[in-house]
């Protein structure tokens, strides 16, 4: 019984996560209440981070399938601010550009409307635009048929048509075929093809698209392209890019607009990141006040327990043992918070891009981030009252029962 | 056992609870405090448990001179030297019996297993062997303060303080819980009992009468101290 024998004894981790639970089991209610606001935050963090991801996956996929290897031509505008044109021959000499695999190209009809039947007043042409079009364009573009054929050789020089799928709706045409027509001028064309959205291509959708022999034939078309769609090698995009606008119109080249869809697509996402960032904001503010949440809850529970602390102490607990006790209740109440928390988050995300149809996508740095944040939290929101626990006087704290 | 020195305690406030107390008390012993409220035997106790240092003078307890010990070590000392009985015998509710006991020896640096094994027998020893998986709002007054002598014996302690023992309970429960301390003291517990009761005093083998922070009265005053 020397003095150098006593030494305070070690609580083991499960005793530590055992005796820092009593808070929690002894008033559950106010434990999931105070974990709530915790949980609140961090599922919102994760539902934003894994939301935007799906939809970044989403748009990966598309870009995938569709390719950004697609660059297209249009005329821009002269320098005295008139609509340039883009000459008969730039398809061809695009064409001869080495790494070009694939060319195509359609031209504006602009004096074709287009109606479902004559009796339709001129005025209502429902925006659909009357292409003539290369047969090759559907493997150019990437778009997919919905019903129907496509163009061919041969359907190229009669009165047929294949129909967008904005222009088809508003045609109030559901599927292709030989009964039924449209009117495009004055000659009633056969739709031979419905296509699908065509992502790279919107302009495709609301567009009527004919034959370039039957468009000169029977539409008064001038054989100038308006749009010319480009694929090359993946790696060869951007020398592709800088020579294309020169290539197709060397005499005034600087009246050619060149532009790449696919940077349009990643673009309109990219801003809808830019929300995401502020989405995240709200959500951090959400934790924090959910931390305020648990701090609250951590200083009643040690005005609460005096009682409990003095007899700890009397038992032979030390300072440090009362203090890491009340720290490990906060950090238990802001963990099942932050548990709760990446479920429901990883729940939202899941039926949101599933009603979206996207794929599920959580990053694991969100559900990580995530739980070190409410770590943080809790250490923060547990340490003064653990420290105020611990320094309670042990006859205080017994005469306060 | 307890060895006491010219003890002052002051609070804040100039208020005096032990004006230079004095004692000694030999391993074994059963000893009663007993003086009305206000005569400065709660702040004895505390001062007895380590629980509070004095103002002034030495305290020994067990051999180690408390003024002297950091807070850990008068932590350790009180997990493995002293027991503590109250009057409000401070049980966790909603926890069954064997479990408020095993609590008690959290701080003595045992296993879980031994925890309870210890709890188990100190609970026979108290005569609930029948009542270990009962939790304390099922338990009778005399039973819960049983409950509280066997947490505070479960870790073997070389000093038992009992701070009015018997004050919540009826006379038969008291009687009961009186006995088993004698039975503690009897198998070697020194046991300090304090009380306003004179009568416990006085079945008890020796009594410190206390008054205004002093000493007035100790049956065993041939104990040189």
């Amino acid at each position: 019984m020397t003095a150098a024998a006593l030494r305070p004894a070690r609580l083991g981790p499960r005793d530590v996560v055992r005796v820092g639970a009593v808070g929690l089991r002894t008033r559950p209610m106010r434990a999931f209440l105070s974990a709530l606001g915790i949980a609140i935050g961090i599922a919102a963090m994760v539902a934003v981070v894994g939301v935007s991801a799906s939809s970044r996956a989403d748009l990966d996929r598309a870009l995938a399938a569709l390719g950004t290897n697609l660059l297209t031509v249009a005329p821009g505008s002269t320098l005295t601010g008139e609509r340039a044109r883009l000459p008969v021959e730039s398809e061809a000499m695009v064409a001869r550009i080495a790494p070009v695999r694939e060319v195509s190209a359609v031209g504006l009809l602009e004096d074709a409307k287009v109606y479902r039947t004559s009796r339709i007043p001129e005025t209502d042409t429902n925006g659909i635009a009357a292409y003539a079009t290369r047969t090759d364009l559907r493997a150019a573009t990437g778009a997919a048929l919905r019903s129907g054929t496509w163009l061919n050789g041969a359907t190229a020089s009669f009165p047929a048509t294949v129909l967008g799928s904005t222009a088809a709706r508003r045609l109030g045409i559901g599927h292709a075929g030989p009964d039924v027509q449209v009117l495009i001028g004055r000659t009633l064309f056969t739709v031979v093809g419905v296509l699908d959205p065509a992502p790279l291509a919107p302009e495709l959708d609301s567009a009527a698209l004919v034959g370039w022999p039957v468009a000169q034939a029977r539409l008064g078309f001038d054989g100038h392209p308006t749009t010319i769609y480009t694929r090359s090698r993946d790696a060869s995009v951007e020398q592709v890019r800088e020579v294309l606008g020169a290539t197709a119109n060397p005499e005034a080249p600087n009246e050619v607009a060149v532009s790449r869809p696919s940077d349009a697509l990643a673009a309109r996402k990219a801003a809808g990141e830019a929300f995401t960032g502020l989405l995240l904001g709200l959500g951090a503010v959400a934790l924090l006040v959910g931390g305020v949440g648990v701090a609250n809850t951590m200083v009643i529970s040690v005005l609460e327990r005096r009682a409990e602390i003095g007899l700890r102490r009397s038992l032979g607990a030390t300072r440090s043992q009362i203090r890491t006790q009340f720290l490990a209740e906060s950090l238990l109440l802001s963990l099942l918070g932050g548990a709760g928390g990446a479920l429901l988050g990883t729940l939202v995300t899941a039926v949101y891009a599933l009603y979206q149809g996207w794929p599920v996508v959580i990053p694991a740095w969100a559900v990580a981030g995530g739980m070190a944040a409410t770590l943080v939290i809790g250490a923060v929101a547990g340490l003064y009252p653990a420290v105020r626990a611990s320094r309670l006087s042990p006859t205080e704290a017994l005469s306060a029962a | 056992m307890i060895a006491l020195r010219d003890v002052t305690k002051e609070y804040a406030g100039g208020v005096r609870a032990l004006a230079g107390v004095s004692l000694h008390v030999e391993p074994g012993e059963l000893v009663a405090i007993v003086g009305p409220s206000g005569s400065g035997k709660s702040t004895m106790l505390n001062v007895l448990g380590t629980l509070d240092r004095p103002t002034s003078g030495t305290v020994h307890i067990a051999g180690h001179d408390v003024g002297r010990l950091p807070d850990a070590k008068l932590s350790a000392l009180r997990a493995h030297q002293i027991g503590f009985v109250f009057q409000q015998f401070h049980l966790a509710q909603g926890t069954k019996a064997i479990d408020n006991v095993a609590d008690g020896l959290l701080y003595t640096g045992l296993g879980p297993g031994a925890r309870r094994r210890r709890a188990a027998q100190a609970l026979e020893r108290v005569g609930l062997g029948h009542r270990m998986g009962h939790e304390a709002h099922e338990l009778s007054g005399g039973e819960r303060q049983r409950v509280a002598i066997a947490r505070a014996v479960a870790g073997d302690p070389a000093l038992l303080l009992a701070d009015e023992p018997t004050g919540a309970l009826d006379s038969a429960s008291g009687d009961g819980v009186m006995a088993l301390l004698r039975g503690l003291h009897e198998a070697g517990t020194t046991v300090v009992i304090i009380t306003h009761d004179r009568e416990i005093a006085a079945s008890l083998p020796r009594q410190v009468r206390m008054r205004d922070g002093l000493i007035t009265d100790d049956s065993a005053a041939a104990v040189p101290s």
